[in-house]
């Protein structure tokens, strides 16, 4: 049908030559998805592995409530059980699920195929990321069944309570904990450095840095985040282990425990705070930056506009990446710091709000005027920009020394990161599975049932965590296993606390429906084709869905184009695919007086 | 923490540099054939490089955190220094020493030279074992001495630098190990020397370490450090 201009030869780029690639061709079954060194089926491993314990943590959170709303009334749940159910959900929550399934689950699967790679440069080491990811997992899922349980020191575990008699696991439950932890940082630093190569060194022919989806710009920013971050996790928990086992004191000051003067002295607690905040802000951001990333991309996509401000983007994740390793001590306000350092710390934090801003108003103006589809990808992007707007506000009242004081350790912190970095990336996590699956299944998910799980989802959401801002005003602190005895706290707070575990129950419970959908639609799905979304970047490209061990056909897909030229104005179709040559646009897709010249 | 932001900020600037020549000038929304930089094009150094570099910054993030955390740690009151083991000077000139023979069997390998290479090979490696079993001695000396690792603040800190280091030594002779078995198999040259290139790059670094770690445990000239004056 289409009629091509006449062009010249210069208008095509000679093909990807690459070598034949060198991938490890797995023969058996157990070769091909258990020890696979594919990168798409390492990001199953990781998605599956993290999504199963993040269940675990889910369950936890259910008993939590069921304690906070229903006080006395479930026999089970002990002040130790419920200390324990409150560290796990964090460290789990936090660490593996977020952290693996952003970087091992999504970067393994989108990094190669986005960038138009056959695999990760080194999928030998990606294999063992992911072993020693399941070790980890494992490692703390044993810290469950060992004499004294899993730690209840709370998932910061601050010395020297972690390691002292009388806090549930401080023997062997927290060695395996921070066992785990070591482990799970040698495994990510082996999958990171294969993300940031790979992204370097792998890209195909014309894709520069700055035609990278902003996915991947986003999942490489925080490669290198937790790459620099972690070690901070890894040094502190060597350090305590050291503590609890061979006696020294590095953490733990000379202090009376229980009536017994305990053998260390001299240690600096606060130390520990340093080490694990100068991990843990950035670790904020190693889960929001992919976020930040692939919410971008969704919002393009299905509101069919290019995305506003590409390069502020870049930069504005660049930006927000730096800073986040200079603002730590703004999670130790209250730990009695210099006055300076508080003003110090205040101030940058309140920094970051600027490139963050840049990024809602860039994602605002992106759907401004263009064609919005509300598909369920959509809905969650959308969710997401109320929620993490919602979270980052309250992030500038804690940010300042003053307000934090009083709201230190309070229901209003717990509102707050859970806003800005429990739901809002889970949101994204969702519209990502919901954007990606028919790529990763070849099938499309139920639509319907999307719609219901995320608007219980979102509203649920809203219905836990809004009152306990309100919560958190009153004063009702965190952490805490019963709240009796107090003149200050009203009644209604203890309503209000019911009201929060009825809705925290639903939302749980609306996530079967999610995991029905993606069981069910695997079998029963439409068949979605390559490409249902009309998406311009090169994993919807590929000859085959789902795409082949090496991704690509013969040749490795040539870049001519950023991956944004959604409703390019004065096109008649309302996308191009990054791969297609300027030349190969036909003249009547133009409106005449639009067409560049030369095509 | 400020060693630690002093690295970071350095690191920054390297990536803020990199980025700033990714976008200047760059209209990432115009579609056309010959990109700036064609990515495949320009040569790139082996991915197996980068990825060295890469690690080495990872790597450099966990040595100084634990010089920050002992930097901290100096400033209370009940610190005790240890006394010197005259040891480490040796240890420091083996260490040296096989940085030197790596550097020679790079040569040797990049000459395509296969008997330099094995006596290189073998001269680094006997060199590395020499540090380690030197470092472990010194250990040995403390502990009879009577420092052991939780007596005080200086000795856990002695300890957990010099094993941290001491791990990363042993870390390199799996490399080590896998660059012999290539030499003696007779593999192509130039995996040997990409090999060999690593290998003494990672040498280099960990000699740089220890050379920043010695000065940590013997500056007293400075201040406190963790070993005195007094030798042992």
């Amino acid at each position: 049908m289409a009629t091509y201009v006449a062009h010249e030869e210069s208008d095509f780029a000679p093909p990807a030559e690459v070598g034949e690639p060198e991938l490890y061709h797995p023969k058996t079954f157990i070769g091909k998805y258990i020890w696979s060194q594919d990168a798409k089926v390492i990001a199953i491993q990781y998605a599956v592995t993290a999504i199963a314990i993040g269940l675990v943590a889910l369950v936890f959170s259910w008993l939590m409530r069921l304690q906070l709303g229903f006080p006395g009334r479930v026999g089970f749940i002990t002040p130790s059980t419920y200390l324990q159910l409150v560290s796990m959900h964090g460290m789990i929550m936090v660490i593996y699920l977020l952290t693996a399934l952003f970087l091992g689950g999504f970067g393994n699967y989108l990094i190669p195929l986005m960038v138009g790679a056959r695999d990760m440069v080194f999928p030998y080491v990606n294999m063992l990321s992911y072993w020693l990811y399941l070790l980890a997992v494992l490692l703390l899922v044993a810290s469950f069944f060992v004499p004294g349980g899993a730690s209840g020191a709370g998932w910061t575990l601050y010395p020297p309570q972690a390691i002292l008699d009388g806090t549930p696991g401080a023997h062997l439950g927290i060695i395996l904990l921070l066992v785990s932890l070591a482990v799970f940082v040698i495994g990510f630093t082996m999958g990171g450095l294969n993300y940031v190569v790979t992204v370097l060194q792998a890209r195909t022919r014309g894709m520069t840095m700055m035609r990278l989806p902003l996915t991947v710009w986003g999942i490489f920013m925080a490669t290198i985040l937790a790459l620099l971050a972690f070690p901070a996790l890894f040094v502190s928990a060597i350090m305590m282990a050291l503590d609890l086992t061979l006696g020294t004191s590095f953490f733990m000051p000379a202090l009376v425990s229980k009536g017994q003067q305990v053998s260390h002295s001299g240690g600096n607690p606060l130390l520990f705070q340093h080490l694990f905040w100068f991990f843990g802000h950035p670790e904020v951001y190693i889960v929001a930056l992919p976020a930040f990333g692939i919410v971008s991309d969704l919002i393009s996509t299905h509101a069919r506009k290019n995305i506003f401000g590409y390069r502020m983007m870049v930069w504005a994740i660049l930006i927000i990446g730096g800073l986040s390793f200079v603002v730590w001590a703004h999670h130790m306000f209250v730990s009695g710091m210099n006055p300076y350092f508080g003003f110090f710390f205040a101030t940058t934090t309140l920094i970051i709000a600027v490139p963050t801003a840049i990024k809602v108003y860039n994602w605002v103006l992106t759907l401004w005027r263009g064609n919005i589809h509300l598909t369920v990808p959509m809905l969650f992007a959308i969710g997401f920009i109320f929620t993490f707007v919602n979270g980052g506000l309250t992030g500038l009242f804690l940010g300042n020394v003053v307000v934090d004081m009083p709201l230190s350790d309070t229901m209003f912190v717990v509102a707050h990161f859970h806003m800005v970095m429990g739901i809002a990336p889970v949101l994204v996590v969702f519209g990502a599975i919901y954007h990606w699956y028919p790529k990763v299944t070849g099938r499309m998910l139920d639509d319907t049932l999307g719609k219901i799980h995320f608007w219980i989802t979102f509203v649920g959401t809203y219905a836990i965590f809004y009152p306990m801002h309100y919560l958190g005003f009153m004063g009702v602190p965190r952490r805490y296993y019963a709240i009796t005895g107090t003149n200050f706290i009203p009644d209604s707070a203890h309503s209000l606390n019911a009201a929060i575990s009825i809705a925290a129950f639903v939302v749980g419970a609306a996530q079967m429906v999610f995991f029905y959908n993606l069981a069910a639609s695997y079998f029963r799905g439409k068949a979605a084709g390559g490409n249902p979304w009309n998406a311009t970047t090169l994993e919807w490209q590929t000859p085959e869905t789902p795409p082949r061990h090496g991704n690509f056909g013969k040749e490795l897909p040539v870049v001519y184009r950023w991956a944004y030229d959604y409703g390019v104005p004065g096109l008649k179709t309302d996308f191009i695919p990054q791969n297609v040559p300027p030349a190969e646009v036909p003249a009547e897709a133009w409106v005449k007086a639009a067409q560049p010249a030369g095509a | 923490m400020t060693i630690g932001l002093v690295f970071l900020s350095l690191l920054m600037a390297v990536i803020v540099w990199w980025l700033f020549r990714q976008t200047i000038d760059v209209q990432p929304w115009q579609a056309q054939v010959v990109g700036p930089a064609l990515s495949g094009d320009a040569p790139t150094p082996p991915a197996a490089k980068m990825a060295l570099w890469v690690f080495l910054a990872v790597a450099t993030s966990l040595f100084v955190l634990f010089v920050s955390a002992y930097a901290m740690r100096l400033g209370l009151a009940d610190w005790s220094p240890l006394p010197r083991p005259r040891l480490l000077m040796l240890n420091t000139a083996l260490l040296v020493g096989a940085s030197l023979a790596m550097q020679w069997t790079v040569h040797a390998a990049r000459r395509a030279d296969r008997d330099s290479v094995r006596q290189g090979l073998i001269a680094s490696g006997l060199l590395t074992l020499g540090f380690l079993a030197g470092q472990l001695f010194v250990w040995r000396q403390l502990n009879d001495a009577g420092y052991f690792v939780a007596s005080s603040a200086a000795a856990s800190f002695f300890y957990l630098l010099t094993a941290v280091h001491g791990l990363h030594v042993l870390g390199g002779m799996v490399a080590w190990v896998r660059a012999s078995t290539r030499a003696w198999r007779g593999s192509d040259p130039a995996s040997i020397r990409l090999g060999m290139e690593l290998c003494a790059t990672y040498w280099h670094y960990l000699l740089a370490v220890w050379l920043g770690l010695y000065a940590v445990l013997v500056s007293n000239g400075l201040g406190l450090a963790i070993c005195s004056s007094t030798p042992l």
